[in-house]
């Protein structure tokens, strides 16, 4: 068992509690890097999958898991994001620049959808918002001269610090991309999380009330909120693009949504491992099912992969209503108490955020 | 001139007169209570204060600056704090954290600048830490530093929503029935702490309270109040032989 003495504020303060911490997170980051060496084309393609699944995760959990405010539409945003990049692309506009100005515009949308937003909480709010994630459907039709309609749109290679990238030719090279774009991510989020914009979020999604009564200009954090978590949406929405090659409206459908919310509810609610852990299962899981059912049997049934799928998720919510990572941090400290760990020690902590739990 | 003046508040809901026509100061560095029955309109002066409901008629002057038109958010900034009836606290935060959203007032910085993290953002954080950490010590509240509230007991609650309205920083604190649901020594504790942040601090207090001895032994002043309408003002002791007030509480007797 490790206690941690905190002797100056900045233990508290810096992002990892202690050089312990720091060396296993540094790890993980060594061997991400490392991962194109040790993987083969189709399984470091899934790797870029899960890691722009992760982007569009942390932008998700921004607004639902640390704001409090459902969203059952964010495809859309994903969407900004991909068609402004192809846009841009087209235009000639370097990656450097048309990528956080992809982020940007979805940002911009999602600050300007907030204003009727911020009248609604709970199921009302996950209502409206899963009205605009079937409208962005039709409008990506309607805006045929810029989205390519039903036709949909194609965008090639892209150009980084002179060298032309594309997921197809050297995947490795791409797949790099998305790392340092997750890893700034990450590094923000963290740091959103541990200054007062980022404790302002949570007061508002623990008690709107409270939070109001502190100060908090409820309606102003939570645009910021909307915008923040549309701007990182809509920088996977780039990634996407890119990843995709070619797309049209379909691969925005409201399904795309639902995953992305089933996808941190799964990782856990409420923190940034949640969206990783969730792209991971979401990313993932599904192969495996399929690697695992045809050693049982070779004849696919319809449906059933799909099935043992969703049944797997289901019982992760039902066991653990903290996802994932919920159950990390119980395995963690299970072993670092071993043996004093008992079974009701986690009896207290097993309760829902505000978000699912209708208000 | 008094550091809060309230003139003919009046809050209707409907036909019903919530609060009706009541008038009174707080001065600096005082305590002040307000007692009254199970709807008399205590809270509802709170939430009129706080900005949470909107005044029907009337006037609420704090330090010479008449806030009925402000907004709920921006109570905290001019120096007002509260705590809630039914803690309000943010429950999948620790009470380290609690207390640094009470700080949120005095942030400098902007929602940029905190996902960089600059250093003025580190500095800052140094200086919110700082704060809360003299709240920690002021109230005891070391042992639960790093605890989600969601697993604390009430007690500990309570007080942790007296430590956030604290570390607003405010001149008047509001508090909403602070040793509701305490054991005997809690509310004691509740008492002393009250004693030290109107002497130590120079806080004003207007507080709402049922525990009459609670009352009688840390306010300056206590308003009784029924129905929405004043109907006694003055010490705890005068107050309490009241025959109105006595009237509102047990009702009077049928003669013959």
């Amino acid at each position: 068992m490790r206690i941690h003495f905190k002797t100056k504020y900045d233990d508290d303060i810096n992002l990892f509690e202690d050089g312990r911490k720091m060396f296993w997170y540094g790890l993980l980051v060594v061997l991400a890097i490392l991962l194109p060496f040790m993987l083969d084309e189709y399984l470091l393609g899934e790797a870029v999958n899960v890691l722009i699944w992760a982007v569009a995760g942390m932008g998700l959990m921004i607004l639902a898991g640390h704001t409090g405010q459902a969203s059952l539409g964010h495809g859309a945003f994903l969407a900004c994001g991909a068609y402004m990049e192809v846009w841009l692309q087209n235009k000639g506009v370097p990656f450097l620049l048309s990528l956080p100005l992809a982020g940007l515009f979805a940002g911009i949308v999602g600050a300007i959808v907030a204003i009727p937003a911020l009248k609604m909480s709970g199921i009302y709010l996950a209502i409206a918002t899963l009205a605009m994630g079937v409208i962005a459907e039709d409008v990506i039709i309607l805006l045929e001269p810029y989205t390519g309609g039903i036709d949909g749109v194609f965008l090639g290679a892209f150009t980084l610090f002179g060298m032309e990238i594309d997921r197809y030719i050297n995947p490795d090279k791409f797949y790099w991309t998305c790392l340092g774009v997750v890893i700034i991510v990450t590094f923000g989020y963290a740091n959103l999380l541990r200054s007062s914009t980022g404790r302002a979020f949570m007061a508002i999604r623990d008690s709107e009330i409270s939070a109001r009564a502190m100060g908090i200009n409820v309606a102003r954090f939570k645009t910021i909120a909307f915008g923040l978590s549309c701007f990182v949406t809509g920088l996977a929405g780039a990634l996407l693009a890119h990843y995709m090659g070619a797309f049209n409206y379909e691969a925005f459908l409201i399904l795309i949504s639902i995953q992305l919310l089933l996808m941190i509810v799964v990782g856990g609610m409420g923190s940034i491992h949640g969206a990783f852990f969730g792209a991971a299962v979401v990313g993932f899981l599904p192969q495996v099912v399929t690697m695992v059912r045809e050693v049982v049997t070779t004849v696919a049934i319809p449906g059933l992969d799909m099935g043992i799928f969703a049944l797997i998720l289901i019982t992760i919510i039902i066991v653990e209503p903290l996802g994932l990572y919920g159950r990390w941090i119980k395995i963690r400290i299970w072993f670092e108490l071993f043996p004093l760990a008992r079974r009701d020690m986690f009896r207290r902590n097993k309760s829902y955020l505000k978000t699912e739990r209708m208000k | 001139m008094s550091l809060l003046e309230i003139r003919n508040l009046t809050k209707s809901f409907g036909g019903v007169h919530a609060v009706d026509d009541v008038s009174f100061d707080v001065e600096e560095g005082e305590v002040f209570t307000i007692v009254g029955p199970n709807g008399a309109g205590k809270s509802t002066i709170f939430n009129l204060m706080s900005r949470f409901y909107d005044v029907t008629d009337g006037t609420i002057k704090f330090d010479g600056r008449e806030i009925t038109g402000l907004r709920s958010d921006e109570i905290a900034g001019i120096g007002i704090a509260r705590t809630f009836q039914n803690i309000e606290l943010f429950d999948h935060s620790t009470v380290l954290q609690n207390l640094l959203v009470g700080r949120h007032t005095k942030r400098k910085t902007s929602f940029i600048e905190n996902v960089l993290f600059t250093p003025r953002v580190r500095a800052e954080e140094r200086a919110h830490r700082r704060a809360a950490e003299d709240v920690i010590e002021f109230l005891d509240l070391h042992a639960y530093r790093n605890k989600m509230i969601a697993g604390l007991p009430y007690g500990v609650r309570k007080v942790v929503e007296i430590g956030r309205a604290l570390a607003c920083g405010p001149k008047l604190l509001l508090l909403d029935e602070p040793a509701s649901g305490l054991s005997v020594e809690e509310t004691q504790d509740v008492a002393f702490w009250i004693e030290d942040m109107q002497k130590d601090m120079g806080l004003t207090i207007l507080m709402v309270e049922h525990d009459m001895s609670l009352v009688t032994q840390v306010s300056d002043r206590v308003l009784a109040l029924n129905n929405g309408q004043m109907l006694s003002m003055g010490t705890s002791e005068e107050v309490q032989s009241d025959p109105k007030v006595i009237e509102a509480y047990l009702g009077v007797e049928e003669v013959g």
